[in-house]
Formats: C-alpha cells, sequence, structure tokens
C-alpha cells in the first residue's frame, strides 16, 4: 500500500490543500493510478487508471464479474468492512490518496456517498431516516434539521409523496420510493461525489427514469459514478462511460464515443451484444 | 406400476409414522398440561398470593414463593441478559472473523447444554461455600449463568440475520462501528432480541436444581437477597414430596402458576419472532 502525497501533513491541511488546488492540477475529482485490488489471493482488479471529472456522471459498464462493482467500492473504502480485501496503488480524492491506511474512513464516507442495488431504508421513520446521517455530521436545531430533510426529500423528489406521513417507518415505502428515500439520505450530508451501484436493477421502469432523471439533476452539485447492467441506461445518464472485462479496464472515453465508435473490439462486441 | 404402487405405499407409511410420532410427542404434553390445570385450579384462591407458606394443616399460600421466584428472576436476567447480549454482539459484529467467536461459540453451545444442577453446584462452591450461608443472590448468580448462553445464542443469530446490505448503507453514510450496531443492527433485530431474553426467562423460572444449591428456601417472606429466599420450584419440590394434603395442594397450584408464566412468555416469544419474520 502506499501512501504518498499526504502522508506527513494533517489531513484538514491535505484537504484544505487539495480542494483548491489539487484538482485542478490532477484535472479529475477522483483520480485512479495503477490500482490494483484483491480477495484475498485472487487479482479482481489490474492496473486501473482512470480518472473521473467533477459535476460529471461517469458510467462503468461491463459483463458481471468484470470487476465494475469493486472499483466502486474502492472509492468509499466500502471494502475495509471485510477482511481479506485490499487494494493497492493510488485513488487520489481531490489530490488526497483515500487508500492511506491513516484516513478517516467516516469522514471519506461522508464526503463520498453511495447508494446499493436493493433499497435499504434503516428501521426507523422516514424522517429519522434523512436525520439521522445529518445529525452524525452537524448539530442543528429542530428548525433548521426540519428544513434540511426537506430540501433533502425534495432533492430527491420524494417530498410531495412523503411530506403528510414523516412518521411512517421507511420499510412502508415502495420499492422505488425507498431507493429515492435512500437518495436523499445520501444527499443530505452534502457529499460532493454519489456513488450508484446498479441503483435501479430492483426497480420498474417507471421507478428507474425517476432515479434517471434524478441523476442527471444531481450532476449540478455532484460527481456521480454509476455501475448499471443496462447499457441503454449507461448512454442515457451519463457523459463519460468506462467499459471493464475481466479486472481491466478497456477503454474509457465519452459516452457518446464509446458507444457510436468505440476504439477496441471487445467494447465493441459487449455493446452490440455479442457477449456479456 | 408395481414400483409406484410401492412408492405410494412406502409414502403413506412414512407419513402415518411421522403423524404418529407427532401425536404421541404432543399427546405427552396435553396430559401434562391437564393434570396440572385440573390440579393446581382446585387449588387455586386468593390467599394463594397473600399468604406465606405455613406449617401443615394451616391455611398457607404462596406469596413468599411467587415473590422469590419474581426476585431471583429478575436479579438472573439483570445480570444474564446484559453479558449475553454483549457478547452475542462481538461475535456477530466485531469478531465475526476472528477465532475468539469460533471459541467462544463452541464453549457457549456446551454451557447451553450443561446440566443445570452443575450449575448450581459451581455457584454453591464459588459463593455459598465462601460467603457462609445461602442467598438469593446466589440463586440469582446461578440463574444467570443458564441465561448468557441462552441469550447469546439468539443474539448472535439475530444478528446475523440482519442484512450484510444494511450495514453496508449505514457505513457508506461515515457512521461510525457503535452507531451502526446499536441504531441500525439492533433495530432492525429488535423482535428477535427480545424473543431471545423471553426465552431465557421461561428457561429459568422453571429451574429448581441451581436454586436448591444457592437461595435454598425460607419458610417466610423476604426481600433481602443477602439471605436465603423461597421460590416456587423449590416449594414445589419440598411440598410435594410431603405427605400432607394442603403442602399438596399448594404444590399443584405452583406448578400451574410456573407452567401459565412459561406458556405465556413462550407465546409472547412465538408471536414477536413471527412479527419480526414478516417485517
Amino acid at each position: 500500500m502506499s501512501s504518498q502525497g499526504a502522508a506527513n501533513s494533517t489531513q484538514a491541511d491535505a484537504a484544505a490543500r487539495m480542494t483548491s488546488a489539487g484538482a485542478a492540477s490532477t484535472g479529475g475529482k477522483i483520480v485512479v493510478r495503477g490500482l490494483n485490488f484483491y480477495y484475498g489471493e485472487a487479482l479482481a482488479l489490474k492496473a486501473i487508471d482512470l480518472k473521473l471529472q467533477v459535476n460529471k456522471v461517469t458510467a462503468l459498464i461491463g459483463p458481471s464479474g468484470c470487476g465494475k462493482s469493486t472499483l466502486l467500492r474502492v472509492f468509499n473504502r466500502m471494502y475495509d468492512l471485510y477482511p481479506n480485501q485490499r487494494a493497492e496503488g493510488e485513488v487520489l480524492l481531490d489530490g488526497e490518496n483515500i487508500l492511506d491506511p491513516a484516513l478517516d474512513l467516516n469522514l471519506l464516507r461522508s464526503r463520498v456517498g453511495m447508494v446499493f442495488q436493493k433499497p435499504t431504508p434503516f428501521p426507523m421513520s422516514i424522517y429519522d431516516n434523512i436525520a439521522f446521517g445529518i445529525k452524525l455530521y452537524e448539530k442543528l436545531s429542530k428548525s433548521e434539521l426540519d428544513s434540511r430533510v426537506e430540501s433533502a426529500l425534495r432533492r430527491s423528489a420524494l417530498w410531495d409523496e412523503v411530506k403528510d406521513k414523516l412518521n411512517a417507518s421507511g420499510l412502508s415505502l415502495s420499492g422505488g420510493q425507498q431507493q429515492r428515500l435512500c437518495i436523499a439520505r445520501t444527499v443530505a450530508i452534502k457529499p460532493e461525489v454519489i456513488l450508484f451501484d446498479e441503483p435501479c436493477s430492483a426497480l420498474d421502469p417507471i421507478s428507474t427514469s425517476r432515479i434517471e432523471e434524478l441523476i442527471d439533476e444531481l450532476t449540478d452539485d455532484y460527481t456521480i459514478v454509476i455501475v448499471t447492467h443496462s447499457m441503454q441506461q449507461a448512454a442515457r445518464v451519463s457523459e463519460y462511460t468506462a467499459f471493464m472485462y475481466l479486472g481491466e479496464l478497456i477503454e474509457f472515453g465519452d459516452t457518446s464515443e464509446i458507444f457510436t465508435k468505440p476504439r477496441e473490439k471487445r467494447t465493441q462486441d459487449y455493446i452490440t451484444g455479442r457477449f456479456g | 406400476m408395481s414400483r409406484y404402487d410401492a412408492r405410494r405405499r412406502t409414502d403413506a407409511l412414512a407419513r402415518a409414522l411421522c403423524v404418529a410420532a407427532a401425536i404421541f410427542g404432543l399427546g405427552w404434553l396435553a396430559l401434562i398440561l391437564i393434570a396440572v390445570l385440573l390440579g393446581g385450579f382446585g387449588g387455586l384462591s386468593l390467599s394463594i398470593f397473600t399468604k406465606m407458606t405455613s406449617p401443615p394443616g394451616a391455611n398457607g399460600g404462596l406469596l413468599n414463593a411467587i415473590v422469590g421466584s419474581l426476585i431471583m428472576t429478575t436479579l438472573g436476567v439483570a445480570i444474564g441478559a446484559p453479558i449475553g447480549m454483549l457478547a452475542g454482539t462481538y461475535m456477530a459484529e466485531y469478531g465475526r472473523y476472528s477465532k475468539l467467536t469460533f471459541f467462544v461459540r463452541f464453549i457457549n453451545d456446551i454451557l447451553l447444554s450443561a446440566p443445570s444442577i452443575v450449575v448450581g453446584l459451581f455457584v454453591y462452591q464459588i459463593m455459598v461455600a465462601r460467603m457462609g450461608h445461602f442467598s438469593a443472590l446466589a440463586g440469582g448468580v446461578a440463574l444467570a449463568i443458564i441465561v448468557i448462553p441462552v441469550v447469546v445464542r439468539t443474539t448472535e443469530d439475530m444478528l446475523l440475520l440482519v442484512p450484510g446490505s444494511l450495514r453496508e448503507a449505514a457505513a457508506a453514510l461515515g457512521m461510525p462501528r457503535a452507531s451502526i450496531i446499536g441504531q441500525v443492527a439492533y433495530r432492525s433485530a429488535r423482535a428477535g432480541l427480545v424473543t431471545g431474553v423471553l426465552l431465557a426467562v421461561a428457561r429459568i423460572s422453571g429451574e429448581t436444581a441451581p436454586l436448591l444449591f444457592t437461595a435454598l428456601n425460607n419458610q417466610f417472606f423476604t426481600a433481602n437477597v443477602n439471605a436465603p429466599m423461597s421460590s416456587l420450584p423449590a416449594v414445589i419440590f419440598q411440598f410435594a414430596q410431603s405427605p400432607y394434603r394442603e403442602w399438596h395442594r399448594l404444590a399443584w397450584a405452583g406448578a400451574l402458576l410456573i407452567t401459565v408464566a412459561v406458556l405465556t412468555m413462550s407465546v409472547a416469544a412465538r408471536v414477536l419472532s413471527a412479527r419480526a419474520a414478516n417485517k
């Protein structure tokens, strides 16, 4: 594990330095350099190099098992929850290496939010589902908290549906509503990056299109990475697309180019449905 | 054709054996319940709840035994349940992949089936013998040792049922480990955790052997946990062996009380866990 860069200075210093100059000098919100990822002995990601542009949507596509979710889970160090999973190389968020073992994971995750494949509302009220995350970081008065909850719900296009039952259980909502609740929860703590791990694969087409509209609106303020199995979805929501295959990043570029004139034969085979 | 017939005959035979075994098992349970109800209802009266156990010949009740059982059961749960829940939490959350968890789970399974009289003797050695007298506190500790493995097991099982995706979602918000466990995992497994404690209460409220060596018995009412204390199982044990009719009557009434209490708690535990499963 390498931990150059911010190793000598405190995190606060590093964060301040990076947000001002880092993004510009490295030319990306997240910069991945030479990333290898292991499940035990098995190499799941091989020497990935990638730059994610600020306030853009980047889609990760590829057949099952290609490592796209694995890559996504590196960006918030979700893999840290499990033993025998490790990453080596560099992943710079605003120039700060997030693979640094000394990094405060909770702070990282407050900057890099994540929405999962299956909706995962907490077993508490709709209001608390959102307020809970905010209260972890900020001490707010009741009215401030109320307005933060409301704006998060508005932001995720859920407010009109739940404003009269904020005390109902989050589990009482439909699947699509639950997923928007999870997005609201993520947005509420004001992250800089939001990771979507196949957010629509458990949803019907109408809920899917609502989530996609939402992602589109969120790009004004957030850098978004989305893993998807649906190439149409990648084409619809993303500005950049990365095609992965067997743990390697095969091709990365503008979504329109990837889908119309891919440089690699394997990319072309995949997007035309010849395999995968 | 003939093979099909043979298969049907085997099926019918196997099914008949299963039904017979079920009826046989449930039949004894029904007989026990009927016997307890018939024997107990006759002895049930208001004086059971208002009077002390009495010498033979006098009209007595079970008040001291009921209160003693309540106190020692409460002690046992108050000491055992937190320890069990903390251990179960360690095993399911912090130490899920550690060798210690594997080891503790193995020991816990042994403890779960340890004869309760051994627990009683153990507490006699470490507490009663050293303090020089029997006490309700020793009784509570003995019951706690029976509570712990039950609660450890159910806590671990229930927390393991909480989907990993929920923990990941909580971690993805930057929640510290303690909040993930306390606010998300516990909430999600709440009904199951309560069920575990209820089952433990049901288990210890009928235990006699560990109390005979620790709390002994007491003919009089006491709330002093540093003194010998009466309990329903101990009174049943003593009175049922006696030749006196009044004592037999009280023993039946005590048996009925325990049975009803345990039954109520088991049903409550069932209802709670069914509700948890439906969520």
